[in-house]
């Protein structure tokens, strides 16, 4: 068990220096604005600190480590040449108000990575300031929004998101404001256009696709669902998680979509940081351009600027201008990439994931086994079934062969689901792998099922008790 | 699976005990088993006027989260504060554990509720 | 230059295996006419060393707070970050690693997280803090959102000496429909206390103060708001600035239901303005009504002390159209930056920081006073004042002339701020530059 940074204090310990200095001046502080009691923080020398972090990281698991097929997350390579470029000090070590002409540099990377995201997309403007998916999710349902009573068309109070849907569709939709309508999806795991056509109205905002949907199966009727909702007046939102699938072969901006967003660190390689930071651009088509948060980045004379003056804007999503060191990997990964590169990536996260596909027929069921994009569901109802061996006890299986799991119980329309997505970046050798060691589990579900329940065992614990965590929070250490 | 006599049962899988006006409003052991381990009770607001079917709090699973509808259209007279730190008892003893206890505005409420066989049957249908 | 490992032959013999002829089978299930049928009009494929090089001379154009000493503040600030920080962050067993959904093998990270929230709890006295969120201004937006909810009430009052661009984000918030963010003048760079009291009524859910406020002054009247939001049910929200909290009475201390602030000057590098790390910190009271992932303690099967995400049950992935924020992917590498200063800097590292912060700034003012300046307004501040200036953009120029990155230009004011960064020759540096422009 590895001791709290807290536990490792001791009085006295420091790992701190301040300059001297030779201001004379005292503070003039009131009284009354003092803390009375030190902020409790560990006491500890630079190599315990060193020593404890080390020891941390060397508990956690990332893409450097290995395989990662966590389904809808795109846990590709993180290149290391675009972490060492938002390490540049011409990039971290400016300040957001500095006057423009001391920030060219920063303006033009966002400007060029707009530009870029433009063409990769098919859209007409975009937004780099959403700091997350989810927050580009916000940001482009308040554009709908703003579109709509702008054009005082006030009485669009629901938003359609089909039953595959991630979790944050239908929250953003609320916070937005939006009851949530849900639509169902056919046999085929796709939208249902019949049940979309009876849900429509004047009352709809809009509809928010993923496409691929979290099955990882290709919306083949998206021009007609496209039509039903304009036909509405309703605006069609990409829900852009899955974009790795078709970047280079096909534009969300030629679908039909009105707003679209893009996970910087999905699909185009920046690090997930373990939980964030990401970047989640939104893309609008030119009528809602108007509706975009200020600032945007804008080219005059041949110089950058901030141009605030969008009077129908929604406003600030973040502080400043969104996560710009996120922007500066993300652009490097592009550069690198270029046309040829985006559509080879693209096209081997497709065929890694078919390939694994393919491999586990047989094994374990797929509730939609045919032509897949970059990830697709496996289920463990077999499994289940036959041997009581669930998604989670195969999931857990995989940490002991030293594999990331995928994600599971996800989509919500799949039993046992087991989301697997490759990304393009692993070898076929890997692939093999760990099919391999998925083979082995279905093995052991017939042969051992109590082993595969008791995984993971060679993890550094041992499962845990959530009940427990969720009963009686325990969410800071106390003395 | 227990399903207790003399009890009336909605198809959300919520009984209710009546004693004069008031109704108790509890969970069944279906949906107990269903959900998993509870870990907190979001209880509904005291005084709160509430329609027959409309939510009234929250019953949360380590991975789940599940409305809390009232069978009964009434006011809210008292939640059960016992389940405030051993939300387990709703798992243990789904039966001896009420949720909230309500004043019933219309008796009538009781009418389009089941029976005990009647949501044996519904439960046996619901599980296939 | 991609990073694809398998070479064209073993994508052939892949496609083989599953019975496709080409590539294009791959995309079989995509209309004809939807696809782009084109090469992405991008340009070609840089190797590495030409990205270094042309990174290297994109970066180059911008200046610096390396090169120049800096005195802008307005929410992110230039303090020194210690190498320890820097050096653990590129462990990438951290930086490349998903969110902890997977306890097991996610020790580590969940493990820092809930460090990060104890830190978080004693810095600001407050009982439960989240894993963080996008940014200051998204937090100070989710804790008007979460006061709303709780209070079910609409009204937030907002004084105008919080940071503008907080207050844009949470009305783009409110457009949502279900708050309403009403602003309160303030008076002599200060909340006006008795006009905010005056407009609490029962719709009120909230009071927001920021302490220092955006113009570095401590709010006063932070008393008699607290007094009067509490006295009619609704809550105090604060916004503060962590490393105040070195030398400053903690939220907590004041009475604050919810606290929230920019953790970007724990260790995190000024970036343009991002990432950032949005701090984010309840009473107990509020504990399951927070946004965002929360790492608690628990045991593994064999008694072990384990952590893991937990109260999941809040969040959209569950609760889905009903959860409270859709807050998913947050910020964590920034909150474990900010672990990492809090533990180099330590308990009096943080004393002694926040001390020299406040001390270099009163010297500042001390200096612009003896130079013939005035403060726009005579309030306490803690590090971050405003000058009265006529032409504060004229004033930026001069020092920009003179190598010096001037302050936030207010109507008639610069806003200066002043971190341990600063030394005392940079000090009579801007003063001098200041004192000799001619003020109207």
């Amino acid at each position: 068990m590895s001791k709290l940074i807290f536990e490792k204090s001791v009085p006295g310990a420091r790992a701190f220096a301040l300059p001297s200095c030779n201001v004379p001046e005292p503070g003039e502080l009131p009284d009354s604005f003092l803390r009375q009691e030190d902020a409790l923080l560990p006491e500890v020398s630079e190599v315990e600190v060193v020593r404890h972090y080390t020891e941390l990281s060397q508990r956690s698991y990332g893409v450097d480590n290995g395989f990662y097929p966590l389904g809808s997350c795109t846990m590709k390579y993180n290149p290391k040449i675009d972490e060492w470029a938002a390490r540049l000090p011409g990039f971290a070590n400016i300040h957001p108000y500095q006057v423009e002409e001391t920030v060219q540099g920063a303006l033009e990377l966002m400007f060029d990575l707009e530009e870029m995201l433009r063409e990769i997309t098919g859209m007409d403007r975009f937004t780099l300031q959403p700091a997350a998916g989810a927050h580009g999710e916000m940001t482009g349902v308040m554009i709908i929004k703003a579109y709509h009573n702008h054009r005082q068309d006030l009485h669009r109070t629901k938003m359609i998101v089909p039953d595959s849907a991630h979790g944050t569709n239908p929250a953003t939709a609320h916070m937005a404001g939006f009851e949530v309508i849900e639509v169902k999806s056919n046999e085929r795991g796709l939208v249902d256009i019949d049940d979309l056509r009876s849900l429509m109205s004047d009352q709809v905002a809009g509809l928010m696709l993923t496409n691929p949907n979290t099955l990882g199966l290709f919306e083949e009727e998206i021009q007609g669902i496209a039509e039903v909702v304009h036909a509405a007046g309703g605006l069609l939102y990409y829900d852009g998680a899955n974009a790795n699938a078709i970047m280079g072969v096909a534009r969300p901006g030629d679908m039909g979509f009105d707003v679209c967003h893009l996970n910087l660190h999905k699909t185009f390689g920046t690090p997930h940081g373990g939980g964030g930071p990401g970047s989640g651009p939104i893309g609008v088509k030119a009528f809602l351009a108007d509706f975009l948060p200020v600032p945007v980045v804008v080219k005059r004379d041949g110089r950058f600027a901030l141009d605030y003056d969008l009077p129908l804007s929604i406003g600030k999503v973040q502080s400043f201008y969104g996560n710009f060191g996120v922007m500066v990997k993300a652009y490097a990964y592009i550069k690198a990439l270029g046309a040829s590169g985006i559509l080879e990536a693209c096209e081997n996260a497709v065929l890694n994931a078919n390939y694994i596909r393919t491999r586990l027929r047989g094994h374990y069921d797929i509730p939609y086994d045919r032509l897949c994009k970059h990830e697709f569901v496996a289920s463990a109802t077999k499994q289940k079934k036959e041997h009581g061996v669930s998604a989670l006890d195969v999931a857990k299986s995989l940490i002991d062969y030293g594999y990331h799991p995928p994600t599971i119980y996800f989509p919500l329309i799949a039993e046992e689901a087991m989301m697997i997505e490759p990304t393009e970046t692993e070898t076929r050798e890997r692939l093999d792998d760990f099919v391999e060691a998925m083979l082995a589990i279905a093995r052991d579900a017939v042969e051992h099922p109590e082993q595969v329940k008791d995984a993971p065992r060679k993890a550094v614990i041992r499962r845990v008790d959530e009940t427990g965590a969720a009963r009686n929070p325990v969410l800071k250490w106390t003395p | 699976m227990e399903i207790k006599d003399g009890l009336y049962y909605s198809e959300d899988h919520e009984w209710v005990r009546v004693e004069g006006d008031k109704a108790y409003i509890g969970l069944t052991d279906f949906a107990q088993e269903h959900l998993g381990d509870i870990v907190f009770v979001e209880a509904p607001d005291l005084d709160g006027q509430f329609e027959a079917g409309a939510v009234i709090g929250a019953i949360e699973s380590v991975k789940a989260v599940s409305d809390m509808h009232t069978p009964v259209s009434g006011k809210v007279l008292a939640a059960n504060e016992i389940l405030d730190d051993s939300p387990d008892l709703l798992n243990k003893d789904p039966y001896g554990q009420h949720i909230a206890v309500l004043e019933m505005a219309d008796r009538a409420d009781l009418d389009k509720l089941m029976s005990s066989a009647d949501y044996a049957a519904f439960c046996d249908k619901e599980a296939e | 230059m991609g990073y694809v490992p398998n070479p064209s032959r073993v994508v052939r013999e892949m496609l083989e295996f599953m019975g496709l002829q080409g590539r294009d089978d791959l995309f079989a299930d995509i209309p004809t006419g939807l696809k782009l049928n084109r090469d992405l009009n991008l340009e070609a494929p840089r190797s590495e060393q030409e990205l270094r090089q042309e990174l290297g001379r994109l970066a180059a154009r911008n200046t610096t707070v390396d090169d120049r000493p800096c005195f802008l503040g307005a929410g992110a600030y230039d303090h020194y970050i210690p190498a320890v920080v820097e050096q653990m962050l590129l462990r990438s067993e951290f930086y490349t690693a998903y969110t902890p959904y997977q306890p097991e093998i996610s020790q580590g990270i969940l493990q820092a997280i809930f460090e990060y929230q104890t830190m978080i709890c004693n810095l600001t006295a407050m009982a439960v803090a989240n894993a963080s969120m996008y940014d200051g201004g998204s937090a100070l937006a989710e804790a008007c959102s979460l006061a709303c909810d709780v209070t079910r009430r609409s009204r937030v009052l907002v004084p105008d000496t919080v940071n503008p661009s907080y207050l844009e984000v949470a009305r783009t918030y409110a457009a949502g429909g279900k708050m309403d963010v009403v602003v309160v003048p303030g008076k002599d760079g200060i909340a006006d206390s008795a006009a905010i009291a005056s407009l609490i009524d029962d719709q009120t859910a909230a009071v927001v103060v920021q302490n220092p406020n955006f113009y570095g002054n401590l709010e006063t009247g932070l008393p008699a708001i607290e007094r009067a939001i509490h006295s009619r049910k609704g809550l105090l929200v604060m916004a503060v600035d962590p490393i105040s909290l070195g030398l400053l009475k903690p939220p907590g201390s004041w009475g604050a239901d919810i606290a929230v602030g920019e953790g970007q000057s724990l260790g995190n590098p000024l970036n343009f303005g991002g990432p950032y790390l949005g701090f984010f910190a309840a009473s107990e009271k509020l504990m399951r009504k927070v946004p965002g992932r929360l790492v608690g303690q628990t045991v593994d099967l064999d008694g072990r002390r384990a952590f893991v995400l937990t109260l999941q049950a809040r969040e959209q992935h569950i609760r889905r159209e009903k959860a409270s924020s859709n807050i998913c992917s947050n910020e964590a590498l920034c909150a474990l930056a900010a672990a990492i200063y809090l533990s180099v800097v330590g308990r009096d590292g943080l004393k002694e920081i926040a001390a020299r912060c406040h001390q270099l700034a009163c010297y500042a003012k001390n200096e612009l006073q003896r130079a013939g300046l005035n403060l726009k307004y005579p309030q306490p501040f803690f590090r971050e004042f405003a000058v009265a200036i006529g032409d504060p953009t004229a004033a930026n120029r001069a020092l920009l002339d003179q190598g010096i990155i001037g302050g936030y230009e207010l109507d008639g004011g610069l806003l200066l701020a002043f971190t341990e960064k600063r030394s005392r020759a940079e000090i009579d540096r801007l003063v001098s530059v200041l004192g000799g422009i001619d003020n109207e």
